[in-house]
C-alpha cells in the first residue's frame, strides 16, 4: 500500500502564495510574542504567578453562590471552571499585586468550607506560585528557547553548511511563533507545560527539515544540470510519502492523548497537535525556499 | 557496525534480560528480596502518586540583622560590665549597628574594648557631638558571607530533621541558587500540616513577662525601649475559635531553643490537654535554674516565632532542666511543636513561595488517564504500521516493543522520575522510532523500484537513511537536553524520556529491525520483501 506515489508538484512555484500566508501568521504571532511580553496574555499561574486550587465537591454546586463568597472576601479577579458531571471545580486567583508572594490558598479553601457546610468538598490540588518565581520560569523558558536555537545553528552548519543551519532555524522559529499567535487568538492558557510543547515542536520541526534537507544534499550531488530550486522540488517530492506517514502516525498518538489524557495534558497535546501540522508544513514551504532565496539557484555542493 | 549476526542477537538477547532484570522491581512488589532492594526503581512524579512541592526562599537579610543584634545586645552588655554607659542604640543596615556614649573619653575606650572582645566586628569612630560620642560596628564582610552560606545550608538540614521525624519516605530537600530550598514530599496526605512544619522558624525563646508595662499604653505604640509587643494565642477546643491577647514582655530572651536536649509530647492531667515537655542540655539546665532562681513569683513567656504560647508563674527554682509548653493543643499541634523543637530552629526565616499541592486521588486518576492514553496512541501506531508496510511493519513493530522496554529500563536503572508529562514524552518518542522506520522503508521502497535485489535494496536502504536517521536524532536530542538543563519540574520529567527514548530509538532503528531482515537474507537470499 502506498499513499503517496511518485508526485511531481511544484512546491517551489507555490512560494508566493505561501510566503504571504506564513507572513501572515508570522505577524499574528508577533502580535502575540509583544502581547505576552505586556502581560496581556492568558498565562497560567506557573507563568505569572497565583494560585489555582481544584476542589471535587459531594453534590453540584452554584457557580454563582461561590463567586459571590470569594467577592464578598475581596477576590474579585477569581476565575472559575467546572469539570461538568464530576462535580469539579477549578478556581484560579491571579497574583494579588503589591502583596507579593502571599499565599492564599489556605484562607481561601476555609473560607469555602465554613460558607458551604452542607457541601463538604475534598482539595485534589493547590499551586501556588509567587510572582518572583513566575518571573524565573518565564526567563529560563526563554533563554532554553534561545540556547537550542543556537545550539542547532552550529550542528546543522557543521552537517550542512551556514546557510542551511539558519533556514532551518527560521523554519523552527516560525513554528514556535505560529503556535504562540494561535494560542494567543484562541485565548488558551499558555504554561509551563505550553512551553514544553513549544520545545518539542521545535524539535520535530527540525527533525522534517533536516530529512528534506538531507535529500536536497544528495540530489545537488547526483544531478548537476538542474536549478536550485528544481533541486528542492525533486527532494520534497522524493521524501513526500515519509513525511506524510510520519506526520500521519505522530499525529494519530498525539490525538489519542488529547482524547484520553485528561484535562491536565489538554492543552498540551492541542498544541502538540497543531503544531505537527505547522512543522509539516514549514519543512516544505518555509526552510528550503529560505535557503533558494538566500543561496541563489548556484549548484554547488554541500559537504557531507 | 556489527557484521556478525549471532554478534548483534546476542547483544540484543543480552540487553532484553538486563532490561527485565532492572524493570521488574518497578513494576511488581511479589520479587526476592534480595533482588528487590538491590535495584534501583522509576520514582513517579508528584503529579502521578500526589504530595507537595514547596519552593522556600531563604530570608537572609533577616539572618544578619538577627546576627547583628545579637552582636548588638552582647556588646551592651559587656559595656556595661565595664563601667560605660549606652544612652542609646541603633540598628544600621547591612549587619551594623551604633551605640552612643555620655560626653568624655567613654567613646574611646568602648570602642577598645569591643574590638578586643568582638574579632568578627570592625568597630569604628562615629560621629561626635556636644552631648556625647557614638561608636559604629559593622559584621566583617567575611562573617556575613559565612551567615549568607550558612543560611541555606543550615535550613535544609533542619528541615530535613523535621520532615524525617515526620515521617515522610524518599522526601527530597535541596538548596537552589544562593538563597531557595525546594522541599519535594512524595505521597503526603496531610498537606496543609506538612507545609506548616516545614515554614516554621521555630525560634523559641523564654522572654520575662514585664509586669509594669500597661498593655494599654503599649497597643498606642508607646512601649518601653526594652520591651516588645507580642500576642497569646489561644484555641478553644470546643469551637475551635482563637483569641489573641496582648502581652507585654522584655525584648531580652533569657534562654532560647538551641539549648534544648529534647522534647516530647505528654498528656497530664495536672495541666490538662496534651502538652510538651522539654529538656535543656547541661548549658541551658544551668541558665534555666539561675533565671528561674532570680525571677520566682514573675511570669516567664514561652515565645516560638514571636508568638507566646504561655506565661505562667515562676512558682519556684526549677534545677532539674526540664520545662513544659501548655497551650490547648491538639495532639497532632503538640506533635508537631516537638519535632520543630527537636529538629532546632532555622538560622533565617523561610516564606513559602511556590506550593504545589496534589492529592493521591487526582494523581491515581491522572497516571491512569496517561498511560490509557499512551498505549491507545501506541496501540493505533502499531496498527497502522503493519497495514501500511506489511511484513516490515510488523518487523518495525516489533522493535518498538525493545525500544519501550529498554527506555523503561534505562529509566529505572537512573532512577529517574516518570511525570505527566514523561508519559507525553514516551509517547513522542514512540513517534520519532516509528520516523526511523518510515525513513528506512521509503528507502528501501525506493531501491526495490528501482529493480535492485532484496537484499541489496536492504542494504542500500539502510546506509542512504543512515545520516538522515543520525542527524534528526541528534537535532532533537539538543533540545532534550537543553530543556533538561534549564527545566524544571514538568519540563525536566518531559526532557528525561525524551532524551532516553531518543538515544534508545537510534539503536533499535539501525541495529534491532536489521537483524531480522540479514537474518532471514543469511540462509536464503529473500526473492521479494513485503514492504
Amino acid at each position: 500500500m502506498e499513499l503517496v506515489k511518485g508526485t511531481k508538484i511544484d512546491f517551489m512555484g507555490m512560494k508566493k502564495y505561501t510566503f504571504v500566508f506564513s507572513g501572515l501568521l508570522l505577524l499574528l504571532g508577533l502580535v502575540g510574542t509583544v502581547q505576552i511580553y505586556r502581560g496581556q496574555a492568558n498565562l497560567g499561574i506557573d507563568l505569572a504567578g497565583g494560585t489555582a486550587i481544584q476542589m471535587k465537591f459531594q453534590k453540584p454546586f452554584s457557580m454563582g453562590e461561590i463567586r459571590s463568597i470569594l467577592a464578598k472576601a475581596g477576590h474579585v479577579g477569581a476565575s472559575l471552571q467546572e469539570a461538568s458531571g464530576e462535580n469539579i471545580l477549578l478556581l484560579k486567583l491571579g497574583a494579588l499585586g503589591k502583596e507579593e508572594e502571599k499565599m492564599v490558598a489556605e484562607p481561601v479553601v476555609s473560607l469555602l468550607r465554613q460558607s458551604l457546610p452542607g457541601n463538604p468538598f475534598v482539595v485534589e490540588s493547590v499551586s501556588e506560585i509567587g510572582p518572583a518565581i513566575g518571573h524565573k520560569l518565564r526567563r529560563d523558558a526563554a533563554l532554553a528557547l534561545l540556547i537550542s536555537a543556537l545550539a542547532i545553528i552550529i550542528y546543522l552548519a557543521w552537517r550542512f553548511e551556514f546557510k542551511f543551519g539558519v533556514a532551518a532555524a527560521v523554519a523552527t522559529f516560525h513554528d514556535i511563533l505560529v503556535i504562540v499567535g494561535i494560542f494567543w487568538a484562541l485565548g488558551i492558557e499558555m504554561d509551563l507545560l505550553f512551553i514544553t510543547a513549544l520545545l518539542t515542536i521545535g524539535g520535530y520541526s527540525l527533525t522534517d527539515t533536516v530529512v528534506v534537507f538531507d535529500r536536497i544534499r544528495e540530489n545537488i550531488r547526483l544531478r548537476k544540470k538542474k536549478t536550485f530550486s528544481e533541486v528542492i522540488n525533486q527532494s520534497v517530492n522524493e521524501v513526500l510519502s515519509r513525511t506524510i506517514i510520519t506526520s500521519l502516525t505522530t499525529f494519530v498518538a498525539v490525538v489519542a492523548l488529547l482524547a484520553f489524557g485528561g484535562i491536565v495534558l489538554r492543552d498540551f497535546s492541542l498544541a502538540l497537535a497543531i503544531g505537527i501540522l505547522v512543522g509539516t508544513y514549514s519543512s516544505i514551504f518555509v526552510a528550503s525556499p529560505v535557503v533558494a532565496l538566500w543561496r541563489g539557484e548556484k549548484m554547488t555542493d554541500v559537504k557531507r | 557496525m556489527m557484521k556478525s549476526i549471532t554478534g548483534r542477537i546476542t547483544l540484543i538477547a543480552v540487553l532484553t534480560a538486563v532490561s527485565v532484570i532492572v524493570l521488574l522491581p518497578s513494576l511488581t512488589d511479589r520479587l526476592p528480596a534480595g533482588w528487590k532492594d538491590r535495584m534501583p526503581k522509576i520514582n513517579l512524579g508528584l503529579d502521578l502518586q500526589g504530595g507537595v512541592f514547596l519552593r522556600l526562599a531563604v530570608d537572609i537579610d533577616k539572618a544578619i540583622e538577627n546576627t547583628s543584634m545579637r552582636y548588638a545586645d552582647d556588646a551592651r552588655a559587656v559595656c556595661r560590665e565595664n563601667g560605660l554607659p549606652v544612652l542609646a542604640f541603633q540598628k544600621i543596615g547591612d549587619g551594623g549597628f551604633s551605640l552612643r556614649f555620655p560626653p568624655g573619653d567613654f567613646a574611646s575606650r568602648a570602642q577598645a574594648t569591643l574590638k578586643d572582645e568582638f574579632p568578627s566586628l570592625d568597630v569604628g569612630p562615629g560621629p561626635v557631638s556636644a552631648d556625647g560620642a557614638t561608636v559604629i560596628a559593622h559584621m566583617k564582610p567575611a562573617e556575613i558571607q559565612a551567615i549568607r552560606t550558612n543560611a541555606v545550608v543550615q535550613g535544609v538540614e533542619t528541615i530535613r530533621n523535621r520532615i524525617d521525624q515526620f515521617g515522610v519516605r524518599e522526601p527530597q530537600i535541596v538548596a537552589e541558587g544562593d538563597d531557595r530550598i525546594v522541599v519535594q514530599l512524595p505521597g503526603v496526605k496531610d498537606q496543609q500540616r506538612a507545609i506548616e512544619l516545614v515554614g516554621k522558624t521555630a525560634l523559641l525563646e523564654f522572654k520575662l513577662v514585664d509586669e509594669g508595662a500597661s498593655v494599654e499604653e503599649s497597643l498606642k505604640g508607646s512601649l518601653p525601649e526594652d520591651d516588645q509587643l507580642l500576642y497569646q494565642k489561644s484555641t478553644d477546643p470546643q469551637s475551635g475559635r482563637v483569641t489573641k491577647t496582648p502581652i507585654v514582655v522584655k525584648k531580652r530572651a533569657l534562654l532560647t531553643g538551641d539549648t534544648i536536649k529534647s522534647a516530647k509530647v505528654n498528656f497530664g492531667n495536672q495541666v490538662g490537654g496534651a502538652h510538651v515537655s522539654i529538656s535543656f542540655d547541661s548549658r541551658g539546665a544551668k541558665v534555666f535554674d539561675r533565671v528561674t532562681a532570680e525571677n520566682v513569683k514573675r511570669r516567664l513567656a514561652i515565645v516560638l516565632d514571636d508568638t507566646v504560647y504561655s506565661a505562667p508563674v515562676i512558682q519556684e527554682r526549677i534545677s532539674g532542666g526540664e520545662a513544659q509548653i501548655t497551650g490547648n493543643f491538639t495532639p497532632e499541634e503538640a506533635s508537631d511543636l516537638a519535632i520543630v523543637l527537636r529538629a532546632g530552629s532555622l538560622p533565617a526565616p523561610v516564606k513559602v513561595i511556590q506550593n504545589v499541592s496534589i492529592g493521591p486521588s487526582l494523581g491515581q486518576d491522572s497516571i491512569r488517564k496517561g498511560v490509557r492514553a499512551a498505549m491507545i496512541g501506541a496501540l493505533l501506531v502499531v496498527t497502522f504500521m503493519a497495514f501500511y508496510y506489511r511484513f516490515a511493519g510488523m518487523v518495525a513493530d516489533f522493535a518498538l516493543v525493545f525500544n519501550i522496554l529498554f527506555l523503561l529500563a534505562g529509566m529505572a536503572a537512573f532512577s529517574a522520575t516518570l511525570t505527566l508529562p514523561g508519559i507525553a514524552g514516551i509517547i513522542l518518542a514512540i513517534g520519532l522510532a516509528v520516523d526511523s522506520n518510515v525513513l528506512i522503508f521509503e528507502r528501501i521502497r525506493e531501491e526495490v523500484r528501482s529493480k535492485k535485489t532484496v537484499r541489496a535494496a536492504i542494504d542500500a536502504g539502510y546506509d542512504k537513511a543512515f545520516y538522515t536517521v543520525v542527524d534528526s536524532h541528534v537535532t532533537t536530542l539538543i533540545t532534550a537536553l537543553i530543556l533538561f538543563q534549564f527545566g524544571t519540574g514538568p519540563i525536566k520529567g518531559f526532557a528525561v524520556s525524551l532524551s532516553m527514548g531518543v538515544a534508545i530509538n537510534l539503536f533499535t532503528a539501525l541495529v534491532c529491525t536489521r537483524v531480522v531482515f540479514d537474518y532471514l537474507n543469511a540462509r536464503k537470499p529473500m526473492q521479494a520483501l513485503s514492504i
